[in-house]
């Protein structure tokens, strides 16, 4: 550790001040910060909905809303999460923040695209969150046609619009992270020496350039076919609506990978940190990410084996399902291998490397019965299937998200949080979400359907649980919120390099000056060179000349 | 990578986290190339339900081609294949710093670009006319296929012509740039990177015309 700890510039934050120096702000640091706050508060309405839901479930009757409202619940609950949270959470907060940073850059490539991205954002949300005063939404979060287009007496075109406007968003984002890695490298910084973080942002902003703009026109079509009757999927006209579905899941399939990819790329950082080690593989677990976009585009009819496509078809899509499992379980052997014979910190970071890779692997082992066709005909739009994309959304995802939050949280705004409450609210998580879902697996075993608001009695009791787990689950996030927010005010001030960790962006201030480098820097060293890395020091000692030669 | 020292003044037009105006240019051609490749997947889409209807309607495709007007297809195909060639006569004057030539060649650009969306026009209308449109009004009399072809046509060659409008827009942003001699030798990458938009439009409308108007007219 350097002393720099001792004099601080004026941060990103602070300088300038106001409200409207944030919201035409071009600092990539400030947009992430937007974000964060944005995405904060559509999880907060997605889980209020999640939340109605599991009331509801609580008893097999249909008894606190009534089918209609049931549907609109889960659709809402779908769209806002997926849409509004889950795709912008880590590469809109953590990537923008932290991309330009750890390959040595001023900003991204675009800085006014990014704040439009923001905009963007903010707009199809609105729009798409409006269809709560004008009628709602009940198509389920996939806008299957011709229910969508014709059948449903929601207000479809809306929210059609509003995620048509949304994509955008994504699209801007992707984009220019590709920019930004291509041609804003700083000297030094190979390919090779790339942070896996960025590497799996890499591999994201591919799927959301290529996937993006499909589920863009198909949405629209979608829309033009119920306001301007452009008939597209209409059988009544010879229209095919398996063809929808092909066009949706082309995109929405990768799209799983959005939500899954930058998480592992959070997770690779993490847990090289926590092991106090070089990862395990590097090139492995890098090229292993492109793989994954890649193999990720070819496997979309895995979710059409009943939808009448050809059975040779399916075939092909089960066996390219298998093989994503390849490169997932080269990440996961990697980081294992990481940690075998590391120098494990018992930091609050550890708690959710660990939580995720529990998480995952189920999730991921699960998609693996899903991706058999012969068992998938069993468990498709069962509860199994619900379980199996939290396991991987939520607990995969949401975990990942979490954990780096925690851990880049000193470096965004300066501050550190309470480790033992992060600790608690680690296992709170943990153990709150597997009480939720886990038993999920065994009703949609069982043949429980999908978005129902009633069910046979004898569901009930495993429908408890799962309730139950959602309300230490819901502690657990509001854990999190309450000790965050304190620390913004209370928390103790962070030093640069609370975890003792490498890469540029520890080597900077917290929270870093508005430029992030006065001037650029030039690697000279791989990534996670841990041998040489300063230890943690997750308080700025009382008189920090004393530490500085150790 | 390209690492060039930067020169003691930097220029006016250098964006703060650009060394150089090298890595501004190569950013932001990059850029637009990796938006195209967007663009692609856009219409894809669309191109692929094409392909799967007229696999499932051959008969009503043929059908339905010989309704659209291939003389006003190909003279608007004619226009924007000369709007391209202006668009790249304006990119290399910017690049010599001419600034007749960019404003002439801009200004043509447009002009090109909104007689195709004229044509355009007409061509619509005579749509609503025959009852071509589909929907409630569409002539209960043609083939079943023929009202998807439509809802293809439609949406294909009406977010082809909202491609065309954004085009117009930002060329007009252009021309008043050229106008203030924002460009010269060392920096004319907005005018670079709207040129590689307005070719793409233009190759879409290349892939349109032959797919709607042309293919199957005679055979089948």
């Amino acid at each position: 550790m350097n002393d720099a700890t001792v004099h601080q510039e004026p941060s990103y934050l602070g300088a300038p001040y106001g409200l409207a120096a944030w919201l035409l702000t071009k600092d990539h640091k400030r947009i992430a910060i937007l974000y964060l706050i944005s995405i904060t508060i559509f999880f907060a309405i997605g889980a209020g909905f999640a939340a109605t839901i599991r009331a509801e479930l609580v008893t097999p009757q249909g008894d606190l809303v009534t089918a209609d409202l049931y549907n609109k619940l889960f659709t809402l609950h779908g769209v806002v999460m997926i849409f509004f949270f889950l795709i912008p959470s880590i590469p809109a907060v953590l990537g923008n923040f932290f991309i330009p940073i750890m390959i040595g850059a001023k900003d991204l490539a675009f800085p006014r695209i990014n704040l439009l991205s923001w905009y963007i954002y903010v707009i199809g949300a609105v729009i798409t969150l409006s269809v709560v005063i004008s009628g709602g939404l009940d198509t389920g979060w996939t806008f299957y046609a011709p229910f969508s287009s014709i059948s449903s007496n929601t207000d479809v075109t809306t929210a059609a619009v509003g995620v048509f406007i949304t994509g955008f968003s994504s699209i801007l984002t992707g984009f220019n992270f590709i920019v930004t890695v291509h041609r804003m490298r700083a000297p030094g910084m190979t390919w090779f020496r790339l942070p896996l973080f960025v590497w799996a942002n890499y591999a994201t902003s591919l799927i959301f350039i290529l996937g993006t703009p499909v589920v863009a026109i198909t949405v629209l079509l979608v829309a033009a076919e119920r306001g301007l009757h452009l008939g597209i999927f209409d059988p009544r006209i010879g229209g095919d609506p398996v063809l929808f579905q092909h066009l949706f899941w082309f995109y929405s399939h990768p799209a799983v990978y959005i939500m899954i990819l930058p998480g592992m790329g959070v997770i690779s950082e993490l847990v090289a940190n926590v092991s106090r080690k070089q990862i395990f593989g590097y090139s492995f677990v890098a090229f292993s990410s492109i793989a994954i976009a890649i193999i990720g585009f070819l496997v979309w009819g895995h979710h059409m084996f009943v939808s009448s496509q050809s059975i040779y078809a399916g075939l092909v899509f089960s066996i390219i399902t298998m093989l994503v499992a390849v490169p997932s379980a080269v990440k996961t052997f990697n980081w294992t291998a990481t940690m075998y014979r590391g120098s494990i910190t018992w930091d609050s970071p550890l708690f959710w490397v660990l939580g995720f890779m529990g998480l995952f692997l189920v999730g991921g082992l699960t998609g693996l019965f899903l991706g058999t066709m012969g068992l998938d005909v069993h468990l498709h739009d069962t509860y199994f299937v619900v379980a199996h994309f939290h396991y991987i959304m939520v607990g995969g995802g949401v975990t990942a998200f979490l954990g780096g939050l925690h851990f880049y949280w000193p470096k965004m705004t300066g501050r550190m949080y309470s480790e033992p409450l992060a600790k608690v609210s680690a296992m709170l998580v943990f153990f709150g979400f597997n009480l939720t879902f886990f038993p999920q697996f065994i009703l949609g075993y069982m043949g429980m359907p999908r978005r129902y608001h009633a069910y046979p009695p004898e569901f009930q009791v495993l429908n408890v649980m799962s309730t139950g787990g959602a309300m230490v689950l819901g502690t657990g996030y509001f854990l999190i919120l309450i000790y965050l927010l304190y620390s913004l005010f209370k928390g103790p001030k962070a030093p640069a390099n609370p975890w003792g960790a490498t890469g540029l962006e520890w080597q900077l201030q917290s929270p870093p000056i508005t430029h992030n480098f006065h001037e650029i820097p030039v690697v000279t060293e791989e990534a996670y060179d841990y041998l040489h890395a300063p230890a943690p020091q997750l308080a700025i000692p009382a008189s920090p000349r004393e530490v500085t030669h150790e | 990578m390209s690492n060039a020292a930067p020169t003691a003044k930097p220029h006016p037009k250098l964006q703060p986290h650009f060394h150089s105006m090298e890595q501004q240019l190569e950013a932001s051609t990059l850029g637009m190339w990796v938006f195209l490749v967007t663009e692609v997947m856009f219409f894809g889409g669309m191109f692929m339900a094409y392909l799967v209807y007229r696999n499932m309607y051959p008969h009503a495709w043929v059908e339905a081609s010989h309704e659209l007007n291939w003389q006003l297809g190909g003279l608007n195909t004619m226009v924007l294949i000369m709007s391209s060639l202006t668009m790249a006569l304006a990119v290399r004057a910017a690049m010599l710093g001419q600034k007749r030539g960019q404003l002439v060649n801009l200004s043509l650009t447009i002009l090109l670009g909104c007689v195709f969306l004229v044509v355009k026009f007409f061509e619509y209308k005579a749509k609503f006319e025959h009852h071509l449109v589909p929907g409630p009004h569409f002539d209960p009399t043609l083939e079943q296929g023929m009202q998807i072809f439509f809802s293809l046509y439609f949406m294909l060659t009406g977010v082809h012509a909202a491609h065309m409008i954004i085009g117009i827009v930002m060329m007009t942003i252009i021309l008043t740039m050229a106008a203030r001699d924002s460009f010269n030798a060392e920096y004319y990458t907005p005018v670079e990177v709207a040129g590689l938009y307005w070719h793409f439009v233009d190759i879409v409308w290349i892939f349109l015309f032959p797919l709607l108007y042309l293919l199957g007219r005679h055979g089948a």
